[in-house]
């Protein structure tokens, strides 16, 4: 009966381990492996040892690459910031404010290619935003946001703000819901403002989802492609070419799938280190029966 | 403040004024904030209806008149959109129905059954979200490659099937059916099968809900994956094909306008309608 019954859970179990082995674990254990081989999909595999790690060290490119992905990283403390304070300021009790979070959380939903498609018009020269800072005499003359080298990641950022933080706001909203209202009024009994409140007691117990979303976000933030794809194809002149983007067209433009694994061990490595720095710096907080 | 009583009601009455200030501040605020992330889908639903001009051109425009559905019809006729409209539907709509039924499979026994290696296959599916999926992403279109799946349907929504955000919820959602009903049913004599289909599935079914509505847009807009492993224009899905054809028909921006709004309008449509258990999806998968 037992045997019959463990059976049973093998079977249930069965369709979705064969999957994840066959499209997660298989791939990631050998792909990591793959990095120090050369591979082209079509003759077999050769052993190189660390030959491609060599090769990125003098690879312009993969520095340029790595360049625009650590500056894209601002974009996490700006979009944690942006969305606690959002998620603070719609918790409020005001009227018809399930709407203005629905309007926020529109981005969060839509497709990256159809908000790529409606900034590249925004930002064009003589697009809508060049429109209003004219108007509001902020600049003199069009800016080219996407096509001046010097611009255009801080651009895409801007776009990744706009459809992230609607989604952040959720998950601070959860957090700020479960935080007890008891502490908010033991302090305020004790005389604490509500400055004092909302830095000594509701942002230390929000840390949990602090360092959930940041960890998220920097995630995110590393293997970020679809923006540029969509709206800079990694240019002008690779201004905002990211590993992800130079691990995508070694991959399947050029076929360098050796060297491609490589690029995406370098990301992983660059991913991990940053999710234990954000551990160690956020772990202490919240509540501890959380 | 009680040995004033003649100030009194002048003071509550400067603090109801300060009140609706404070919350006509708030309002303005958000209204402004609102703008900024909703007004881009009115000006690209207002151009998808303009008869002449274009996204450009100062000012732009917010109510098109004359309001025509022209570009509609055009991108129907002279584009495949409906072709990569119903490559999406039919994508989604096997990807959301596999992942459903293998995430019922397999959280349930992880919830309800003692067998060996319980705990060690659980926490292996709940681990795998920190493996680097990007490397993965390599291996895999080798993997469709020697499948002979390269280009086909299949191959674009198979390896999101395994969902570890999905196996987490039902198992979640198994966990706190009685354990009475599963008796009962064991009593009647119901094989682990019948009790599966015909007991605990519709108990589970607000959490297959969510499920269903969070996979809905993470297979209708997904982009890259598609983008890799589909080589043939005519099984582009939507999000793939609207950028081909805004390639080739980058002077037309009403008609890609009109694209952009039919790809867009369902989810929204989606989520405006059942944005409590959207939300509820999010938070549930933020709280793992």
């Amino acid at each position: 009966m037992a045997a019959r019954r463990a059976l049973a859970a093998y079977l249930f179990l069965l369709p979705a381990l064969a999957l994840l082995g066959v499209f997660t674990f298989y791939p990631v254990v050998f792909g990591t492996a793959l990095s120090l081989f050369d591979y082209d999909v079509i003759s077999p595999p050769r052993f190189v040892g660390a030959a491609h790690f060599r090769e990125l060290w003098t690879d312009r490119y993969f520095w340029i690459a790595l360049r625009n992905s650590l500056v894209y990283l601002a974009v996490v403390p700006a979009l944690q910031l942006g969305a606690i304070v959002l998620a603070l300021w719609v918790r409020r009790p005001l009227r018809g404010i399930g709407w203005f979070r629905a309007a926020y959380y529109l981005p969060v939903v839509t497709s990256m290619v159809v908000a790529g498609l409606l900034w590249r018009w925004l930002y064009d020269e003589s697009g809508l935003v060049n429109y209003v800072l004219l108007r509001l005499r902020m600049i003199h003359a069009p800016v080219h946001w996407l096509s001046d080298p010097s611009l255009a990641l801080y651009a895409v950022m801007a776009v990744t703000l706009w459809k992230g933080l609607g989604y952040y706001m959720v998950i601070y909203l959860a957090g700020l819901e479960a935080i007890p209202p008891v502490y908010e009024e033991a302090a305020a009994l004790d005389g604490a403002g509500a400055a004092a409140r909302l830095f000594r007691v509701t942002i230390p117990l929000l840390r949990p989802s602090i360092l959930l979303a940041s960890t998220l976000s920097a995630i995110a933030a590393l293997r970020v492609f679809e923006e540029m794809y969509v709206m800079t194809g990694g240019g002008p002149v690779y201004s905002t070419y990211t590993l992800f983007y130079y691990m995508f067209d070694q991959a399947f433009n050029a076929l360098h799938l050796g060297y491609a694994a490589a690029v995406g061990v370098v990301l992983a490595a660059v991913t991990i280190g940053l999710s234990v720095v954000n551990f160690r710096l956020l772990r202490q907080g919240g509540l501890s029966y959380y | 403040m009680a040995g004033y009583p003649a100030r009194a009601p002048a003071r509550a009455a400067r603090r109801r004024t300060a009140h609706a200030a404070a919350t006509a501040a708030h309002y303005a605020g958000l209204g402004a904030l609102a703008i900024v992330t909703a007004f881009p889908f009115l000006w690209l639903l207002a151009t998808s209806l303009r008869a002449t001009g274009s996204v450009f051109g100062f000012p732009p425009v917010l109510i098109p008149r004359p309001a025509t559905l022209a570009n509609f019809a055009g991108v129907w006729q002279t584009m495949p959109i409906g072709r990569f409209a119903l490559n999406t539907v039919y994508i989604t709509g096997m990807g959301i129905a596999l992942t459903l039924l293998t995430s019922a499979l397999a959280g349930y026994p992880l919830a309800r059954m003692r067998f060996p290696g319980r705990d060690v296959i659980f926490y292996a599916i709940v681990g795998s979200l920190m493996l680097p999926q990007h490397v993965g992403l390599i291996l895999n279109f080798v993997t469709m490659m020697r499948l002979h799946l390269v280009d086909t349907y299949a191959a674009v929504y198979l390896p999101g099937v395994a969902s570890v955000f999905g196996i987490f919820l039902l198992r979640q959602a198994y966990l706190v059916i009685p354990q009475e009903i599963e008796d009962a049913a064991h009593i009647d004599g119901a094989g682990e099968l019948r009790l599966w289909a015909q007991v605990m599935l519709p108990l589970v079914a607000p959490a297959l809900a969510t499920l269903a509505i969070v996979e809905f847009t993470a297979y209708w807009n997904s982009f890259l994956w598609p983008l890799i492993v589909l080589k043939s224009p005519d099984r582009y899905p939507l999000a793939v094909g609207l950028l081909y054809l805004s390639g080739l028909f980058a002077h037309n921006t009403r008609y890609i306008a009109a694209g952009a709004v039919l790809m867009t309008l369902p989810v929204i449509v989606v989520f405006v309608a059942l944005q409590r258990y959207f939300l509820r999806g999010i938070t549930l998968g933020a709280v793992k």
